[in-house]
């Protein structure tokens, strides 16, 4: 499993070194919840705080992952992403809320006076269907959005700004009452998760090392496809893509591929940061964050498989420690991140990295 | 105590008391004769009596009286009621109006008698026609159907909400016994309704009109930039934030140094707001996006880097909070065209001064120098640089007008919305999709499609919802866009990368 991590460390960074730290970071990342467990007080023992935080920058580094397929390897820049993330966290959402509610309404609902579920809570209560929804809900939307906008060949900029407003329009419907997603306050207090106590320790660090797989299995499903003919055509499709259909390619369908996929994955990581993170409002639908996806995957370097991970965990550890410390300054150097980063860092952490490996 | 009693009181003290007089008789009686007393003075309204109302209007029996009245809200009804009366036998046409339009409301049978006079020796034609509502809306409580019949016929002829609501109460089963007045009525209730109609959906346009004047302000700087330097610049919004807070400052600068002129403040705040959005523009192209011509998706990033440190700078100087602009008197107030229809003068003015703007645009890209090289430079950079049209300066210049004009927009924001730190982003979106549903750099284009868009999205709001309509239109746009991937009006090219 560790493998090509490992492999495609080595290709990216070069040096031994890199390979010796991609090693350490997976290593840590599996001890943490096993420490975790330890009883508190005891000098190794890691927070139920800490390990929710970092639970939450994996979840967001598969995010970054996936957003760095389409905009890093296809050139379709996102703005988006944040809609299939809270789109998989909702159907996970709506599988806890029942959990909950046990046999009676979500609590949202009954404050609205509703007698019945609408007909797309239909289901939710088994586990099964809920996870179907995480892949089936993102994925349609992707899908149909995709379609319509690569038929017309909407790219560039135009692209960033449909999807943008997309996301846009899904947070301005999932606010509504009526929608019935639980409005501005969303989804939260969950109780069980296949009915195991969601908020227990045993159950925390199970969902950590799910999020650690998943994002293990990400990174090699996207190391293997970039690195067949298909990734191959993705670079082709953003960097020249009339010459592509000139050679006689039909680049509609490969990019309506990676988009599809970009979304599942994206909807798988909010499924996982839910039940960690305890709540789900359509906040994480507004276009500020899907924006800010992007530039965590700009820090750490675009068409890198390391650079997003690097760029993800940099970027939301900084504002964790900016928001306590700094909580005024933190837009300011957001701000300032943005800018620096298209300007003196085209490639990224990892680009300025290599160029120091070189020379 | 008998009504006759009071009754005869009162008709011994009317023409004796003086004004004062009956004030301190009103004062010193109880709340229930003090509403008798208050009824007979609105059916028989005295001149003379008009001070006194107004002074009970504000609590007090006198206006140098400082003494309080204790009134209930019974009274308080009575107290306006009794006013309108007797504003009646104003000379002013338009308080004359006012209070015919407030009996509208609120008249008593008592007063029919008094109504029928005024009505029959009123000069002025609106005025006429509100008291002619007035008495019948009345008289539908009539006795004599014959009356009634009248009445109701007099109600149909209006598009008044009020005279929809009468005539639905008296179409109630029981209410009305005669029944020619019956059918008579509901004709006069489909006339009534009908008109409403028309008022409603011209407000709806008039609303979407206004939406999308606001929406070109905003759009229109944004569609010179993107088609002249293929930058997205997501700090637009902030642009008109600042244009915004421009207005905001000028306006408190001059409530302190030059209270007279202050009527004019949104006036002098224009030329600020554009140096200020301008200038900011300006120097943002020279230090950041000059870099990045060439790479849209990243100016993209840097233009929202910008947009943040301006928001959370704007937050740090004047506070999370919306600041206040208020609308000078001549922005104030509104336009009554029918009934239920009022136009609001800002929204007037604002309309204009959207199409104005869009005039000027055309003029400075059309017809002058500067306007030939920003064209020139949109059609082909290099041909232009070739042919000595120094293209840094004109990108510099024409990215300062873009930010400018959605400065200009900013004033006109403030005077119909809030104005606070988050005022761009709410924009921000949708003009992008003016900007892709009009074409690039197309003037013609921004224009139907900014007030396209807006129209679409009022008409839309009262059948399905706000928020179901903004969604719909996302997917038309995108619909749209199968059609016609270049936007409403493309330039026509042959050019391919």
């Amino acid at each position: 499993m560790n493998q090509p991590l490992l492999v495609t460390a080595t290709r990216k960074a070069g040096p031994r070194l890199s390979l010796a730290i991609g090693t350490v970071v997976i290593l840590v990342l599996l001890a943490l919840p096993l420490l975790s467990l330890l009883p508190a007080g005891h000098s190794l023992q890691v927070s139920a705080y800490t390990l929710t935080l970092v639970g939450k920058i994996l979840c967001y580094a598969i995010v970054a992952l996936a957003l760095d397929l389409v905009w890093g390897y296809a050139g379709l820049l996102s703005l988006g992403h944040g809609l299939f993330f809270a789109l998989g966290g909702y159907a996970m959402g709506m599988y806890l809320m029942r959990q909950a509610a046990g046999e009676g309404l979500p609590a949202f609902m009954t404050f609205l006076s509703w007698t019945e579920l609408p007909w797309y809570w239909v289901g939710t209560q088994h586990f099964a269907w809920a996870l179907c929804l995480v892949v089936l809900a993102p994925g349609l939307l992707a899908l149909v959005f995709g379609w319509f906008a690569f038929r017309s060949r909407i790219k560039g900029v135009y692209f960033s700004i449909m999807t943008q407003a997309l996301t846009f329009a899904g947070m301005l419907l999932f606010f509504r009452n009526e929608t019935g997603f639980g409005g501005n306050n969303g989804f939260t207090s969950f109780r069980t998760i296949l009915g195991f106590d969601v908020a227990s320790p045993g159950t925390r660090a199970v969902l950590f090392l799910l999020t650690v797989t998943l994002l293990l299995a990400s990174l090699y499903l996207c190391w293997c496809l970039t690195r067949s003919k298909f990734g191959r055509l993705l670079t082709a499709v953003r960097d020249a893509e009339n010459r592509l259909m000139f050679c006689g390619y039909d680049p509609r369908g490969f990019k309506l591929l990676v988009w599809v996929l970009s979304a599942v994955l994206c909807g798988l990581a909010g499924a996982l940061y839910v039940p960690q993170v305890g709540i789900i409002n359509p906040s994480e639908m507004s276009p500020t964050n899907s924006i800010e996806a992007a530039v965590w995957v700009a820090l750490g370097g675009r068409g890198t498989l390391i650079g997003p991970l690097l760029g993800a965990g940099l970027v939301n550890g900084m504002k964790s420690w900016f928001t306590v410390a700094f909580p005024e300054f933190w837009l300011f150097f957001l701000g300032a991140l943005f800018i620096l980063v298209t300007l003196y860092l085209p490639k990224g952490v990892v680009g300025l990295l290599k160029k120091r490996s070189q020379s | 105590m008998s009504k006759a009693f009071y009754t005869l009181l009162l008709l011994l003290l009317l023409p004796l008391a003086a004004q004062a007089s009956e004030g301190e008789f009103f004062i010193t009686a109880k709340p229930t004769d003090q509403a008798r007393l208050l009824q007979n003075w609105a059916a028989q309204p005295d001149p003379a009596r008009l001070a006194l109302l107004s002074a009970l209007k504000q609590g007090r029996i006198g206006a140098d009286d400082s003494r309080k009245v204790r009134l209930n809200n019974r009274l308080r009804g009575l107290i306006d009621n009794a006013l309108a009366s007797h504003q009646l036998l104003s000379e002013d046409v338009a308080v004359r109006l006012a209070a015919a339009q407030y009996l509208q409301k609120s008249a008593q049978p008592a007063q029919v008698a008094f109504l029928d006079r005024r009505l029959a020796s009123e000069p002025d034609k609106g005025v006429k026609a509100a008291l002619a509502l007035a008495l019948a809306s009345l008289q539908l409580g009539a006795s004599e159907p014959r009356v009634r019949l009248a009445a109701v016929r007099l109600l149909g002829e209006t598009g008044d909400p009020q005279a929809r609501t009468r005539l639905e109460t008296l179409l109630e089963p029981g209410v009305e016994s005669d029944s020619t007045v019956r059918t008579a009525a509901q004709t006069s209730l489909a006339q009534v309704e009908r008109k409403l109609l028309i008022g409603e959906l011209l407000g709806q346009a008039f609303s979407g009109l206004s939406l999308g004047s606001i929406l070109l302000l905003a759009a229109l700087g944004l569609a010179i930039t993107f088609g002249l330097l293929g930058v997205i610049n997501m700090a637009h919004g902030e642009m008109l934030m600042l244009g915004a807070y421009a207005t905001y400052m000028v306006q408190v600068l001059m409530q302190r140094h030059l209270p007279g002129a202050i009527e004019f403040y949104p006036l002098v705040a224009l030329p600020v707001a554009f140096a200020t959005s301008g200038g900011v523009g300006m120097l943002l192209e020279r230090t950041v996006i000059r870099h990045l011509y060439g790479r849209p998706l990243e100016t993209l990033l840097a233009t929202w880097g910008i947009s943040l440190i301006l928001i959370q700078a704007i937050r740090l100087l004047f506070g999370a909070q919306n600041v206040e602009v208020s609308n000078p008197g001549w922005l104030s107030g509104g336009l009554q065209v029918l009934p239920n229809l009022v136009l609001p003068y800002n929204r007037l003015v604002i309309i204009g001064f959207a199409l104005a703007v869009v005039l000027l645009t055309w003029l400075l890209l059309n017809r002058t120098r500067l306007g030939l090289n920003v064209r020139a430079v949109t059609q082909n950079r290099n041909m232009a640089a070739c042919c000595g049209v120094s293209t840094g300066r004109v990108d510099m210049l024409a990215f300062g007008l873009g930010s400018g004009i959605a400065g200009l927009g900013g004033v006109a924001l403030s005077q119909v919305g809030n104005v606070g730190p988050d005022l761009g982003q709410s924009y921000i979106i949708d003009s992008f999709l003016v900007v892709v549903l009009g074409g690039v750099g197309q003037l013609a284009g921004s224009l139907w499609a900014a007030f396209g868009l807006g129209i679409a999205n009022k008409l839309l709001e009262p059948q399905i919802g706000a928020v179901l309509g903004k969604i719909l239109i996302l997917a038309l746009i995108i619909l749209f866009i199968q059609k016609r991937p270049q936007g409403l009006f493309a330039l026509k090219g042959r050019v391919i990368d």
